[in-house]
């Protein structure tokens, strides 16, 4: 083991961050006593708070420092991707958000199983949260370990062990309350970090984006050509497919469904959208400041560089850690050895946000739905739920330490756009035909739903990024690399077809059960807030 | 769900008022989700069949035209979610109160 690189001011101020959480842990401990205080912090988080932990669940440490690294190698691509990551959050405003306030309490399962049969219902909706998180993990955990070795020095197995113990600390001990204030914490730091690396670099232009703009064309290899579209979208099936995951993922995100219940009313849920939306957009345009800044800051100074034989090297990928490092770079670039400290220290920060929020995703979904709503049905004491639910998260947290091993050496880049996919394809569609369709009955959405989980991970397997680039075939076997415009047409129709053949009783029942759904989930009536009775 | 919810939610649901303003908010909310998508899409179009007239620089400037446009769909995201909680968040919000007091 080699700690002789061991990044010492990144180091302290992580232990501050970590020291703070903690903290916040332990008195966010002391106050949760009911079920409805560990899923959804007892629904005392207000619109602004919840925006801003939505942004520290979604604004992971993948697209602060992905997509400013793909800013920084190829330029106007970059935006195209962060485009994406943002216009899903309208439509979760305008057609899911309020709906699932006034219908669940802590699961998105909760909404589907409204009025249809639970123990398919919510099988089906857990299954399909624990893979997104599964996936989701993966990605968060193999990139959480290599980033904190080449930040801090630290071995990978001792950052994944780090990263997996506090994860849990905080999901089991804090619940939701616990892992709302680490997520409002990142938001912060995270926003205020980027926000300084953006204005050093547009002072360093004189407030001119143009002005960087021309610089950067004239630093970066590729010149003009990195202020329009590249190599990023290059046939619409591709491109329509990849936008659809990323538009509708958003929407069937299991932690960020939870995030709902959180909140006192439908009011709160739609302006926790709205900030949620600010935030986040104008963290992608920080990004994409940051990338520009980067190629002209960054590209002709050869000590960020790999440098060969006569002074020579690759001013793209010849970046020590690979492009992911520009925004890191750049912090030392623009603030010192302090400010890069800072940095590494929001990235470790912001890993552990998102990982905390998926496992009390996953926690929730085995100890509410799958425990007790299917196995003690119903049958069981809110305290032996919530007992279940932190045993679930150690469960979850020593298996996703397991999974950073395994995965170490894979190439894990396609996990979050399964992730997406599985998301866009399984929850999404579940969820809406649940809320906004009469017709749709247990049969029918436990098909629909299925199909559309299986076909995302088939077609995922059989694509090109997996099954030439991870597995080493020559010839993919399913042409693109992102499945959602097929797998989400499966599941709708699924949905549909089923729901429609389904000539059993209770399918009639289900159908005459969806006009008090309705009422209920446009005005809340009977809906109360997340406190315990 | 309490017994008075559930008589509550039977006259809600044969209640012409309750009915005009879900007409409104579903219009509203299909309206704004089809131009969030019409934009989106709207972009993508433009990158996979008109990459040549987003390279178009602005003027005598450096910038692009796809730039502006990006930041453009970013901007529209914000703008069409405030735009959406400004009319629920009042309109809507104090009708379905009136409604709910009215037939309590």
């Amino acid at each position: 083991m080699n700690f002789a690189n061991l990044n010492v001011e990144a180091v302290v101020m992580f232990l501050i961050f970590v020291a703070t959480t903690l903290l916040i842990t332990r008195w966010a401990a002391s106050r949760a006593r009911t079920a409805a205080d560990f899923y959804a912090a007892g629904g005392g988080i207000t619109g602004f708070q919840n925006g801003l932990a939505i942004a520290g669940d979604y604004m992971s440490a993948a697209s602060f420092l992905g997509i400013s690294g793909l800013v920084f190698a190829s330029g106007f691509d970059g935006l195209i991707y962060s485009v994406g990551w943002l216009v899903g959050w309208p439509i979760v405003l305008f057609l899911i958000a309020e709906r699932l306030r006034n219908l669940g309490r802590y699961t998105f399962a909760d909404v589907a199983a409204f009025r249809l049969k639970a123990t398919p219902i919510r099988t089906m909706s857990a299954v399909g949260t624990l893979a997104v998180v599964a996936f989701y993990l993966i990605a968060q955990m193999v990139g959480a370990g290599k980033l904190i070795e080449l930040l801090f020095g630290l071995p990978y197995v001792y950052a994944l062990i780090i990263v997996g113990v506090l994860m849990v600390t905080y999901v089991a001990t804090g619940g939701m309350v616990a892992t709302t204030w680490v997520q409002i914490i990142k938001a912060c730091l995270l926003l205020g970090g980027a926000t300084f690396m953006a204005l050093m670099v547009l002072l360093h232009f004189s407030m001119s984006p143009d002005a960087m703009f021309k610089s950067a064309t004239e630093t970066h290899p590729d010149g003009l050509s990195i202020l329009a579209p590249g190599k990023l979208v290059t046939d619409p099936i591709s491109a329509i497919s990849l936008g659809l995951a990323l538009m509708f993922g958003t929407a069937g995100l299991p932690h960020i469904l939870m995030r709902f219940f959180t909140v006192r009313d439908a009011k709160a849920a739609r302006k926790s959208v709205f900030y949620a939306t600010g935030f986040i957009g104008y963290f992608y345009i920080l990004t994409f400041i940051i990338g520009f800044g980067a190629i002209t800051l960054l590209m002709n100074d050869p000590s960020y560089f790999k440098v060969g034989e006569g002074g020579v090297y690759d001013k793209i990928n010849g970046m020590i850690g690979g492009t992911n490092m520009a925004a890191v770079h750049l912090s030392k670039a623009v603030g010192g050895d302090l400010f890069l400290g800072f940095i590494s220290a929001v990235a470790f920060a912001t890993i552990l946000a998102v990982v905390a929020g998926l496992t009390l995703a996953g926690a929730s979904a085995v100890s509410h739905d799958l425990y007790a709503n299917v196995f003690a049905r119903g049958r069981t004491s809110e305290t032996t739920e919530v007992r279940i639910s932190k045993v679930s998260a150690v469960v979850i947290g020593i298996f996703a330490i397991w999974l950073g091993y395994v995965f170490e050496k894979q190439n894990v880049a396609f996990m979050v756009g399964l992730a997406f996919a599985v998301a866009a394809s399984c929850n999404f569609p579940v969820l809406l035909m649940s809320i906004f369709w009469s017709g749709t009955t247990t049969r029918g959405a436990v098909v629909g739903g299925f199909l559309g989980l299986a076909s995302a991970v088939g077609m995922v397997l059989l694509s090109p990024a997996v099954w030439v680039k991870t597995f080493g075939f020559e010839k993919a076997i399913f042409p693109y690399d992102s499945p959602a415009l097929f797998s989400m047409t499966l599941a709708f129709l699924g949905i549909y077809i089923v729901s429609k053949l389904d000539r059993s009783a209770s399918a009639a029942a289900e159908r005459a059960a969806f006009e008090s759904q309705f009422v209920r989930s446009e005005t809340g009536i009977g809906a109360g807030s997340a406190t315990a009775h | 769900m309490a017994a008075d919810a559930v008589a509550l939610i039977d006259k809600v649901k044969r209640d012409p008022e309750f009915h005009a303003l879900q007409k409104r908010r579903a219009r509203l909310a299909w309206t704004l989700s089809a131009a969030m998508a019409a934009i989106y899409f709207g972009f993508i179009l433009l990158v996979a069949f008109a990459p040549a007239w987003l390279a178009t620089p602005l003027g005598s400037h450096t910038t692009t035209v796809g730039i502006p446009l990006g930041l453009g769909v970013i901007l529209s995201a914000f703008v069409l979610t405030g735009l959406y909680v400004r009319r629920a968040n009042t309109e809507f919000d104090v009708t379905t109160q009136r409604i709910i007091e009215r037939l309590s």
